[in-house]
C-alpha cells in the first residue's frame, strides 16, 4: 500500500495516462483499435462503444476535479450501457410529458431498469420524476 | 455667387418637400433599419436583466432539504424548481453563499486574486435568482472580464455550420475538410429535409476526416434519430438538448428535466459528448415567459443544466439571439447569461450563432468581448458556408465574412480559433474530401460519384453554383445508410481499402476516443489526437502574464492572413528601382546646380530626391512622366514656363514647394514628392501657408495636376485662380494606402542630403521611354 494518494485527476486523459484501464466491450486495449485490424475484419461496429467502467473512471476524475453533478451523470450513464437502445428510447418517451398515464407506469419502469439492468441511479431518477409528475398533473395526454 | 439655393434642394434637383434633415433619410436606407427595437414591457415579457415579477432571491433548507427557494414554498416547486432543488443546491455551500452579500460576490467575480474554483464552489450554493442579481451588478466590460476569468478551458475554440441548401452530400465533405482547415473545433449539421440526415452525417464525417482531422462532429435532428446517429460513431457529440426556463415552455417543448437528463445520461452511455441548449428570450418566442426576466429565466435553465450533470451548454440566445438583441441592454444580457453558465462550471458554447442584425457594425461589436475574453467555443456555429447554405439561418458571421474574423483576431492578436488558409491548399482538400466520399459511397454500394459533380463542388462557392445531388436524390442514399445500419467502422474500412489512408486513421482516432471518454469531460475538444478539456487544459487565469496566451507559433499563424504587404512585395508592384543609386530617367536629367530664375512667369517645379529615380508612379498609379507633363503642359496653358529642380535637402511636400518658389523666378513653385502629393507655394510664405495642396495622392488625377500647374502660372500673373479641389467620397485612405505610402517615403527620406544644393533638371519628354507610358 502507497501511503502517496495518487489523485484521479493525475488519470486524465485516461487514453493517455491510463490506456491500460480502458478496454473495449469485447475486451481489447486501445492498442488493438488499428487501421490493420479493421481492414482485416478483426474490428466491428461493437468495439467502438464505451464501457461502464470507463464511465465510471470517468466520474471519479469529474468528482475529483469539483464537477459532483457530472460525475452523477457520468454513473447513470454507466447504468444506461447496457441498457438496449430501444429501452432506452423507449423510457425517453414514456418520461416525456404526457406520456406515461400515471405515475405506475414509471414506477413499472424503473423497477424493471432496475432489475433487469441493476440500474439503481436511473431508476432513482425516474422515481423521483414519478413524484414531481403527479405533484404538477404531468400524465395529462397531449396527443 | 448665386448657388446658394441650388446646393439646399436634393440631388435630383427637386425643391424641397417635406421639413425633415435629410440625414435621416439617409440613415433610413442603410441596412441597420431592417432591425426591429423593442421597448421594455414586463407584462409581454419584455425586461432583460431585471422584471418586477421577478421572485427575490431566497432559500430555506431544512434537514438538508430545500423547503423555499426564490420565494416559492417546495409544496409549489414547479417542475425545474424541484430539479434545481434536488440535483443543484449545495446545501452546505447555500449557507455560507447566500448570506454573502451579492455586491461581494459581484466583486469576487472581477477580482483576479479569487480563483475560479472558489467562485464555481459559491455557485453551487447560489439560487437563481441570486446568480441573475449579481451578474446584473456588472457593466459589459465587467462580465466580459469576469468570463475571461471564468470560462473553462484555457485554450479557445469555436465550432462550425457545416450544412447546405441541397443537402448535397459532396458539398458536405468538402465543406467539412475546409472548415477542419480553418480550425473549427467542431462541426455541426443539419438537414433541409429531415430524411436526408444519415447522409448528412456520413458525408460530414468523411470530409472532417481530411487534412488536420480530429474535430467532432454532430448532426441536428430530432433526438431519438441522432442519438441513433451516434451510435453508428457518424457523430460524436450532440447540442440539441434543449432546456426552458418556465415549466409551460419546457412541457411545450416536449421534455421535462427528467426526460432531458435520462437523455443527457443516454449520450454519455453512448460515448458521445453531449451539452444542453439555452438561451434568452427562447420561453418568450414560445409564449411562456411568465412575465419573468430574461436573465431570471436563463439563470433558471443554467442551474438545471448543471444539475442534470450535463457537461456544457449552448448558450447566449441562440435562436432568441436576435429578439434578446432587439432590447436596450440586450447585448450585455447575452454576455451575463453565458457568465452564468462559466460559473456554473459548464463548458459554454456561447452563443454568436443567429445573425442578430443587418448591421455589420452591431455583428463586429457583437462578437468583439468574445474575441478578447475567448471562449471555449466562440460561436455556437460559425457560419462557415454561405449565408444561403446555411439550413440553421444566417449565422452571426459567415463564409462570405471569414476573412473579416481572421482580421479581428489579428487586429487584436486574439485567438478566436481559426487559422487562414491558402488557396492551394483549400483546393487540394476539396478535392481529396469529394473523392474520398466517391470512393466510401462507391465501396459502400451506395452509388457511383460522376466525376463532373465533384468537379462542379470543389470549385463552387455555395450550392447555387452546383450541379450536384438534389435533396430527393440523397433521400434513398441516406435511407439505405440506416437501412443497412452502416456504420463509422465501415466508412473506415472503406477508406482504408481504397487507399484513403490518412483519412481512415484520422476518422479511426475519432472513434478510439470514444472508448476512453476523455472527450466527455468538461469542455473537451480535440486536437492534433489529442484531447484538450477542462480538466487537463484548465483556465487558471488570475491577471497579467497568466491564462491564455497565443503561444508564438500560434500568432504566427494567425498572422498568415492573405496579402500581408512585406517591403519587398510593395517595392516590387510600384517598379522600384533596387539599391539607393537609382538610375535617371532619360526624360529627367540633371544638368548641374540649380540657381534662381529670373523670368517673371517662370514655376518651378521642385521634385523630391527619388522621383523618377528610384520611385516611378504616384499612388494613384499615374507615371512621374505624365505627371510632369500634365504640371508643365498646365503651366505653359497659363501663360507661363515651367523648370524643373530636384531638392535634396528634404523630401517633405511644404519644403519642396517653398524650396521651388524661392528658386523660382516669378516667386511662385510647386512641390512634388514621387507618391504624388503636391503643393502650390509662394516665396515669403510660412513653411505650411501654402496656396494650394493635393494632400490625397490616391485620388489626385493628372487632369488636377494640369489645373494646378495652369493656377500656378495664373499667380504669376497676379490672379487668385480658384484652387482646384480633389474630391474625396470618404474613401479610408489610410487602410487602402498608408503601408505602401510609408514604405515609399522611407525611400525618399533615406536619400536626403541635409546639405544637398538642388539640382537643375533638363525636362526632355521626347525620351521617354514607351514603357513608361500607361
Amino acid at each position: 500500500m502507497s501511503v502517496k494518494s495518487v489523485s484521479d485527476l493525475d488519470l486524465y486523459p485516461v487514453a493517455e495516462k491510463a490506456p491500460e484501464r480502458v478496454k473495449t466491450p469485447t475486451g481489447k486495449p486501445l492498442s488493438a483499435l488499428t487501421l490493420e485490424a479493421v481492414l482485416a475484419g478483426e474490428i466491428g461496429a461493437e468495439d467502438i462503444a464505451i464501457t461502464p467502467e470507463a464511465l465510471m473512471l470517468q466520474a471519479k476524475i469529474a468528482r475529483a476535479a469539483g464537477r459532483a453533478t457530472l460525475a452523477e451523470n457520468f454513473e447513470r450513464a454507466a447504468d444506461l450501457v447496457g441498457v438496449p437502445q430501444e429501452l432506452i428510447l423507449d423510457t425517453y418517451e414514456l418520461l416525456r410529458p404526457g406520456r406515461a398515464g400515471s405515475a405506475q407506469e414509471l414506477l413499472d419502469r424503473a423497477a424493471l431498469l432496475r432489475r433487469d439492468y441493476g440500474a439503481e441511479r436511473v431508476a432513482t431518477l425516474i422515481e423521483e420524476a414519478a413524484a414531481v409528475y403527479t405533484r404538477r398533473g404531468l400524465f395529462v395526454k397531449r396527443y | 455667387m448665386t448657388d446658394a439655393p441650388e446646393t439646399a434642394s436634393p440631388p435630383s434637383g427637386a425643391p424641397q418637400s417635406s421639413n425633415r434633415w435629410r440625414r435621416f433619410a439617409e440613415w433610413d436606407a442603410r441596412p441597420l433599419r431592417h432591425d426591429l427595437f423593442a421597448a421594455e414591457n414586463p407584462e409581454a415579457g419584455f425586461s432583460v436583466f431585471h422584471s418586477p415579477y421577478d421572485p427575490a432571491p431566497s432559500l430555506s433548507i431544512e434537514d438538508g432539504q430545500v423547503t423555499v427557494m426564490d420565494g416559492k414554498a417546495a409544496a409549489d416547486f414547479d417542475i425545474l424548481d424541484a430539479f434545481i432543488a434536488a440535483h443543484h443546491i449545495d446545501p452546505a455551500m447555500a449557507e455560507v453563499a447566500m448570506a454573502m452579500d451579492p455586491g461581494e460576490i459581484a466583486r469576487k467575480l472581477v477580482d483576479i486574486n479569487v480563483p475560479r474554483h472558489e467562485l464555481e464552489a459559491l455557485a453551487r450554493g447560489l439560487t437563481p435568482a441570486r446568480l441573475a442579481e449579481v451578474v446584473g451588478r456588472l457593466s459589459a466590460l465587467e462580465i466580459a472580464f469576469a468570463y475571461s476569468k471564468m470560462r473553462q478551458r484555457q485554450t479557445p475554440g469555436n465550432q462550425a455550420h457545416v450544412t447546405n441548401a441541397k443537402d448535397d452530400p459532396l458539398q458536405l465533405a468538402a465543406d467539412a475538410a475546409v472548415t477542419v482547415a480553418l480550425g473549427f473545433d467542431e462541426i455541426e449539421t443539419t438537414m433541409r429535409v429531415a430524411s436526408n440526415s444519415w447522409a448528412n452525417a456520413l458525408a460530414c464525417t468523411v470530409g472532417a476526416a481530411v487534412g488536420r482531422g480530429g474535430v467532432l462532429f454532430q448532426c441536428s435532428i430530432e433526438e431519438a434519430e441522432e442519438l441513433q446517429i451516434g451510435l453508428a460513431g457518424l457523430s460524436s457529440y450532440a447540442e440539441t438538448v434543449s432546456v426552458y426556463g418556465t415549466e409551460r415552455a419546457f412541457i411545450d417543448g416536449d421534455d421535462t428535466p427528467w426526460s432531458k437528463a435520462l437523455l443527457t445520461a443516454a449520450y454519455a452511455s453512448r460515448g458521445i459528448k453531449a451539452r444542453c441548449t439555452s438561451g434568452a428570450a427562447a420561453e418568450l418566442l414560445m409564449g411562456f415567459h411568465e412575465q419573468r426576466s430574461l436573465l431570471y429565466l436563463e439563470a433558471r435553465c443554467l442551474c438545471l443544466q448543471r444539475a442534470m450533470g450535463v457537461q456544457g451548454t449552448q448558450n447566449g440566445g441562440i435562436d432568441g439571439a436576435p429578439l434578446t438583441a432587439s432590447m436596450a441592454g440586450g447585448v450585455r444580457e447575452l454576455m451575463a447569461e453565458n457568465l452564468i453558465a462559466v460559473w456554473l462550471g459548464l463548458e459554454c458554447a456561447s452563443g454568436n450563432d443567429c445573425r442578430t442584425s443587418e448591421s455589420e457594425i452591431r455583428v463586429g461589436a457583437k462578437i468583439t468581448p468574445y474575441l478578447l475574453a475567448g471562449s471555449d467555443l466562440i460561436c455556437s456555429g460559425f457560419g462557415s458556408i454561405k449565408k444561403y447554405d446555411n439550413s440553421f439561418n444566417p449565422s452571426l458571421f459567415n463564409g462570405e465574412e471569414i476573412e473579416d474574423y481572421l482580421l479581428l483576431q489579428r487586429d487584436f492578436q486574439t485567438d478566436g480559433g481559426l487559422t487562414p488558409v491558402e488557396e492551394d491548399q483549400v483546393l487540394g482538400l476539396r478535392v481529396r474530401a469529394v473523392e474520398a466520399l466517391g470512393a466510401v459511397m462507391e465501396e459502400l454500394g451506395l452509388g457511383t460519384v460522376p466525376r463532373a459533380r465533384m468537379m462542379s463542388v470543389v470549385f463552387a462557392s455555395g450550392s447555387e453554383e452546383t450541379v450536384s445531388y438534389t435533396p430527393g436524390e440523397v433521400t434513398p442514399i441516406s435511407a439505405a445508410i440506416k437501412a443497412r445500419g452502416l456504420t463509422a467502422i465501415d466508412v473506415v474500412r472503406a477508406l482504408g481499402k481504397r487507399g484513403f489512408t490518412e483519412e481512415a486513421e484520422n476518422l479511426l482516432l475519432m472513434l478510439r476516443q470514444r472508448i476512453s471518454g476523455d472527450y466527455l469531460q468538461t469542455s473537451a475538444l480535440v486536437r492534433d489526437g489529442r484531447v484538450m478539456s477542462a480538466i487537463n487544459d484548465p483556465n487558471d487565469y488570475r491577471g497579467p502574464g497568466t491564462g491564455y496566451r497565443m503561444p508564438e507559433e500560434r500568432w504566427q499563424a494567425v498572422q498568415g492572413i492573405r496579402n500581408v504587404l512585406t517591403r519587398e512585395r510593395v517595392l516590387a508592384a510600384e517598379n522600384v528601382v533596387a539599391g539607393a543609386g537609382g538610375a535617371e530617367v532619360d526624360w529627367l536629367v540633371a544638368a548641374g546646380p540649380a540657381q534662381k530664375g529670373t523670368g517673371h512667369h517662370e514655376v518651378v517645379i521642385g521634385v523630391s530626391p527619388a522621383f523618377a529615380r528610384q520611385l516611378h508612379q504616384t499612388t494613384a498609379g499615374h507615371a512621374l512622366v505624365d505627371v510632369v507633363a500634365a504640371l508643365v503642359s498646365g503651366i505653359t496653358a497659363g501663360g507661363g514656363t515651367a523648370r524643373l529642380v530636384r531638392m535634396l535637402h528634404t523630401a517633405d511636400t511644404s519644403f519642396l514647394g517653398l524650396a521651388a518658389a524661392r528658386l523660382s523666378g516669378s516667386g511662385f513653385g510647386i512641390g512634388i514628392q514621387a507618391k504624388g502629393t503636391t503643393v502650390l507655394h509662394q516665396a515669403d510664405r510660412m513653411p505650411h501657408m501654402n496656396l494650394e495642396l493635393f494632400s490625397n495622392a490616391p485620388l489626385t488625377g493628372l487632369d488636377h495636376y494640369h489645373a494646378l500647374g495652369r493656377n500656378a502660372a495664373r499667380h504669376t500673373f497676379g490672379e487668385t485662380p480658384e484652387p482646384v479641389v480633389v474630391p474625396t467620397h470618404g474613401e479610408a485612405l489610410g487602410a487602402r494606402f498608408h503601408v505602401r505610402v510609408a514604405l515609399l517615403y522611407a525611400i525618399e527620406t533615406g536619400l536626403i542630403d541635409p546639405i544637398g544644393h538642388p539640382i537643375e533638371l533638363a525636362y526632355r519628354p521626347e525620351m521617354r521611354a514607351p514603357e513608361a507610358a500607361q
